[in-house]
């Protein structure tokens, strides 16, 4: 009884050593956590309910940034284009980035070089990126209509045209999809050969194999960075920033809406509805990630994990 | 060659049907065809950069481009860096760069030791907020932070570009946290019964043990802190502070078209720096963006 009794004193005063250990190698984290994370947090929901005019202090206004948000044209179509952003850039995405890493999967000769070719992109700095496609998508003297016109397509006038300047952006995104190519590609050199031998032996064709045991095998991987991909297609930002001067010009096609977040908080100085829309989009983010979890429930195999 | 081939059964059982031993070849082919394509992509835009970034001002509208620059313009780079100031732009980017690795290295690492080889209650809990403040996105905090910077009166200053980062990141902890459990308890059992402390063995044991995986994040962080726009963008102010994301787009907006070949020649020297670290760190690099995705 007593030995027990102080045997329990003792790991509990162990409990309460190693507790403020541990609590002193984190500590840094403790401190990023409340001053950077959850203030900001808390204070940009108040905000969110104020007028905020940046030089004076905060007037609560209740829920009239929300309700003027969703009167707001401008508001609405980039909600619009952010979306239209986000589910075709993140698709595609995917779709090349795991088409890609199976070709590199499949023995090529040559793989380190078409690895680091396919890499380079996803490191170049993205004004720098920014910056040569604004140069390439010139629709006079632009490589991409050069280069369209030999298979015979006089192309569109891409930043210029608000009927393509999206679909230039998604097609710059794919540029940089290599980092996507070199986590699939880890995730398919993870895949037990056994398994895709023994299927051949009973017959299975490649379609078939790809479909039954790689995509699953790599499913984890794949939800993680369609996540990943969706929370950054959200706050699509830097690009169009670069070469629309941040107006999200033509005629408001490409205004995300992280830049007429930015607008609304650096140019117009109105704090509170910028933090309306922050909301906003935080919100998106949330439930487009419970929805892909929700999904994958079903779709994503973890080995019996 | 595909796998399937190299074991004599499967080899057997491909040759059954004339379409699979016909259809081979031709994969082989299309395979490279496609990868040659997508090189093809992937590679034009840097081409294009650096043929631009050494043309004559006459030949940049001509169409057809000119892949070839005649004569080659060298003293474009010159130019960037005596009408771009691109000089004081670079040096500005590794003011901010060099303190934000070390912050990195260092505070990640404590806390990713923290939380993975230090046993406390309600330590796996913490951890999950920690996975949780990854998916807070940064145009929510953005404005509160702006305004505890100007508070402070740390605006246009390198502070609020360095400083948060000294607290360690969420993706940083997990990446280091992962590798540091995979570490064998009996590498440091001794060290504890002999009654070493707990930051006697993070220094002495730990970290040298850790050295690829803290290279993974210096080599992240500074990738990171060189091309970061929005910070720099929302927090400086004097053209002479910006980094090298910064000063470029402001060259492009400023000088535009008839400039574009020394524009293209200071794009080239931002990138310089990382396309060097990338054939340096080749394999630290490939092997920590495959690790970035082992989360299941």
């Amino acid at each position: 009884m007593t030995a027990a009794a102080s045997s329990f004193r003792f790991s509990s005063s162990r409990d309460r050593r190693r507790l403020a250990t541990g609590l002193l190698f984190i500590s840094p984290w403790i401190l990023g956590f409340i001053v950077f994370r959850v203030y900001p947090f808390l204070a940009s929901l108040y905000y969110s309910f104020t007028f905020y005019p940046v030089l004076r202090s905060p007037r609560w206004l209740g829920w009239d940034n929300y309700v003027n948000l969703f009167d707001d044209p401008r508001f609405l179509i980039s909600l619009w284009n952010s979306t239209y952003y986000a589910l075709g850039a993140v698709p595609l995405g995917t779709l090349f980035g795991i088409l890609l890493a199976m070709l590199l999967n499949m023995r090529v000769r040559g793989l380190s070089a078409f690895r680091t070719i396919f890499f380079l992109p996803s490191i170049t700095p993205i004004v720098a990126a920014a910056i040569v496609w604004l140069w390439m998508f010139n629709p006079r003297s632009g490589v991409v209509n050069y280069l369209l016109s030999f298979v015979g397509i006089n192309g569109p006038a891409w930043l210029g045209d608000p009927q393509w300047a999206k679909a230039a952006l998604i097609l710059m995104s794919i540029w940089s999809v290599g980092n996507a190519v070199v986590i699939y590609l880890a995730a398919l050199q993870d895949v037990p050969r056994e398994l895709l031998e023994a299927s051949s032996l009973d017959g299975a064709n490649a379609m078939q194999k790809i479909w039954n045991i790689t995509l699953p095998m790599i499913s984890p991987v794949i939800l993680f960075n369609v996540i990943v991909g969706l929370i950054a297609a959200f706050q699509f930002f830097t690009q169009v920033h670069v070469m629309t001067d941040g107006r999200g010009s033509p005629a408001d096609s490409t205004l995300m809406m992280s830049i007429y977040l930015y607008q609304s908080a650096f140019e117009f100085f109105k704090m509170g509805y910028a933090s309306a829309q922050a909301w906003i989009l935080f919100l998106i983010i949330v439930i487009f990630t419970m929805i892909l979890f929700r999904v994958s429930g079903r779709l994503v195999y973890y080995g019996g994990r | 060659m595909a796998t399937s081939l190299d074991t004599p059964r499967a080899q057997a059982a491909a040759s059954t049907t004339g379409v699979q031993r016909l259809s081979r070849p031709l994969g082989e082919t299309g395979k490279y065809l496609v990868l040659a394509l997508f090189s093809a992509f992937f590679m034009i835009p840097l081409v294009w950069m650096v043929s631009t970034s050494l043309k004559n001002a006459e030949e940049l509208p001509l169409y057809p481009p000119i892949w070839i620059p005649d004569p080659i313009r060298w003293d474009n780079y010159v130019t960037a860096f005596v009408e771009g100031s691109l000089g004081g732009y670079l040096w500005n980017t590794v003011v901010v760069t060099v303190p934000s690795v070390i912050g990195a290295v260092l505070s990640n690492a404590l806390i990713a030791y923290g939380f993975a080889r230090v046993q406390w209650p309600g330590r796996d809990y913490v951890f999950a907020v920690v996975l949780a403040t990854m998916i807070l996105p940064d145009f929510v905090t953005f404005i509160p932070l702006y305004l505890i910077f100007r508070d402070l009166n740390w605006l246009n200053t390198y502070y609020p570009l360095i400083l948060p980062i000294f607290l360690g990141s969420p993706f940083f902890i997990f990446l280091l946290r992962q590798f540091l459990m995979a570490l064998p308890a009996e590498l440091t059992d001794a060290a504890h019964v002999d009654g070493a402390s707990e930051l006697l063995i993070f220094l002495r044991i730990v970290i040298p043990l850790a050295t690829p995986a803290l290279a993974v994040v210096a080599l992240f962080q500074f990738i990171g802190s060189w091309n970061d726009y929005f910070g720099p963008l929302i927090y400086l102010s004097d053209v002479d502070k910006y980094t090298i994301s910064l000063g470029i787009a402001n060259m492009e907006s400023a000088y535009g078209f008839s400039n574009f070949a020394w524009i293209m020649a200071a794009t080239c020297m931002s990138i310089l720096p990382i396309i060097l670290l990338f054939f340096f760190a080749q394999r630290t690099f490939i092997e920590g963006i495959a690790l970035t995705g082992l989360k299941g």
